[in-house]
């Protein structure tokens, strides 16, 4: 049933900017159209970009924070979440985390 | 005038007029107005809610820019589980189903299960649990949260420790009924905060507390009280409360969270208690009427939850799955139903996310 939802009502996921626009809700506790707003500014792109692939599968790449596709060499998992932590200006606590673990500070 | 397509809540197909349509909507509405106390749709949400379900494609689609964010409940136990219910039963790992919803199913979020989907049976695995979300978190990008019910029901006899109410109720035992809810309702948020600030300290990014309040009014307030705990602990933790039902049971009757009394609360009310508590999302429900149409319920569940949404200073993400939210109440609820209840909650209902 989910994927219904998906199809027709969905932002996309990492397709797209749906973790991003997720991230601000959760973080921020901003409504629908405020995070679509801000991670729209951030990626200096316009809200309804945020879930055209054909925009987003460039722009996640460029900015190094994960692609949907199996792409050799692309960060993914924990790094592309690390990156994502530096362009929304947010701690996750998956990062946090992984960072406590490191016997070096990154 | 041509019939349309359309169902009853248990999922039949029907055919109706749209005059029938319309009128359907219009008593959907002024039901859910009469019971949650909340303000009448206008004609022009009507009528698009009459076009929504008119509309001759199979399914149907927001606009482009429309889109919303999808949560979830239950996880993987999609995948994974064979139940007879909910669950398609594909024998694979809890980290590939995972990584099929992230990766090719195109979920915003997503969270991590046990198979018993209740938050007393992850007491004794917790360090497992610990151990997967390390695991998980590692390789997915979308926040990852975990989930799992407060089902405060497990803590009654005869599978938990304290007097079962409605058993006590039946002998006349009103006071001792209320102190046991009450005594439970404390375990439970005590539980809470054992599970959660340990998934916590394991990286985990939060904690959905799916089917809230399907015990009623104390397992409200319990789990109330365990999320103000760990948001006092966890300041960082994505928090998400989802409803059991449109209306909290009033098993206790006067019990209080933070000076109100929760019995009887619409999702309007819960959603600004569960926000207090320290709630980053609520999930709201309204319930299915089988023995009435699609367009009666989804227009009752659009009225409803448009005020929710109003009065809300944290997102609301609307429960549109089997059995609420206007989806039919049927075991595989056909995509007809569920794109258009999902895009008129979106349209009608501006919420924030499914």
């Amino acid at each position: 049933m989910a994927m219904p939802h998906a199809q027709s009502s969905g932002m996309g996921g990492i397709r797209t900017a749906g973790d991003l626009v997720a991230r601000m809700q959760f973080a921020k506790n901003m409504h629908i159209n405020e995070a679509k707003e801000h991670v729209a500014k951030t990626l200096d792109l316009t809200p309804l970009d945020l879930s055209d692939e054909e925009v987003m599968r460039e722009k996640r790449q460029d900015l190094d924070i994960g692609v949907v596709t199996g792409l050799p060499g692309a960060p993914r998992g924990i790094a592309a979440k690390m990156n994502i932590e530096k362009l929304l200006g947010l701690k996750i606590n998956s990062c946090e985390h992984f960072r406590q673990q490191l016997r070096e500070a990154y | 005038m041509p019939e349309i397509l359309t169902r009853m809540g248990d999922g039949r197909r029907v055919s109706m007029a749209r005059e029938q349509i319309l009128e359907d909507i219009q008593a959907g509405m002024a039901d859910a107005a009469d019971a949650a106390g909340v303000p009448s749709l206008s004609e022009d949400e009507m009528e698009k809610i009459a076009d929504i379900v008119s509309e001759k494609g199979k399914n149907v689609a927001v606009e482009p820019g429309e889109e919303v964010i999808l949560t979830n409940d239950g996880g993987q136990i999609k995948i994974t589980m064979d139940n007879g219910g909910s669950g398609v039963g594909i024998d694979m790992g809890r980290l590939e189903a995972i990584l099929l919803h992230e990766r090719a199913f195109a979920h915003d979020t997503f969270e991590l299960a046990w198979t018993d989907y209740s938050l007393k049976a992850i007491k004794p695995i917790i360090a497992n649990e610990m151990q997967a979300m390390e695991y998980m978190n590692s390789l997915t990008i979308v926040p990852l949260l975990y989930g799992a019910m407060p089902n405060m029901g497990l803590y009654y006899a005869p599978d938990g420790p304290y007097g079962n109410p409605t058993d006590l109720m039946r002998e006349f035992k009103i006071d001792f009924a209320m102190e046991q809810a009450e005594a439970a309702a404390n375990h439970l948020a005590r539980d809470i905060k054992y599970v959660t600030t340990l998934l916590d300290s394991a990286g985990c990014e939060g904690y959905n507390f799916d089917t809230t309040a399907s015990a009623g009014d104390v397992e409200f307030v319990g789990t109330l009280m365990g999320v103000e705990a760990y948001r006092k602990a966890c300041p960082h933790a994505y928090i998400a409360v989802g409803m059991a039902a449109e209306n909290v049971l009033g098993i206790h009757g006067s019990i209080e969270y933070n000076g109100k009394i929760v019995a009887g609360m619409f999702p309007h009310d819960q959603v600004k208690i569960v926000a207090e508590a320290g709630a980053n999302n609520f999930g709201a429900v309204v319930n299915t009427n089988t023995s009435k149409s699609f367009a009666w319920n989804v227009a009752r569940s659009a009225t409803m939850i448009k005020e929710c949404v109003k009065q809300s200073e944290i997102p609301v993400h609307a429960d549109l799955g089997m059995g609420v939210g206007g989806v039919p109440m049927c075991e595989v609820p056909p995509t007809d139903c569920v794109t258009r209840a999902g895009k008129i909650l979106i349209e009608i209902a501006n919420i924030d996310g499914i």
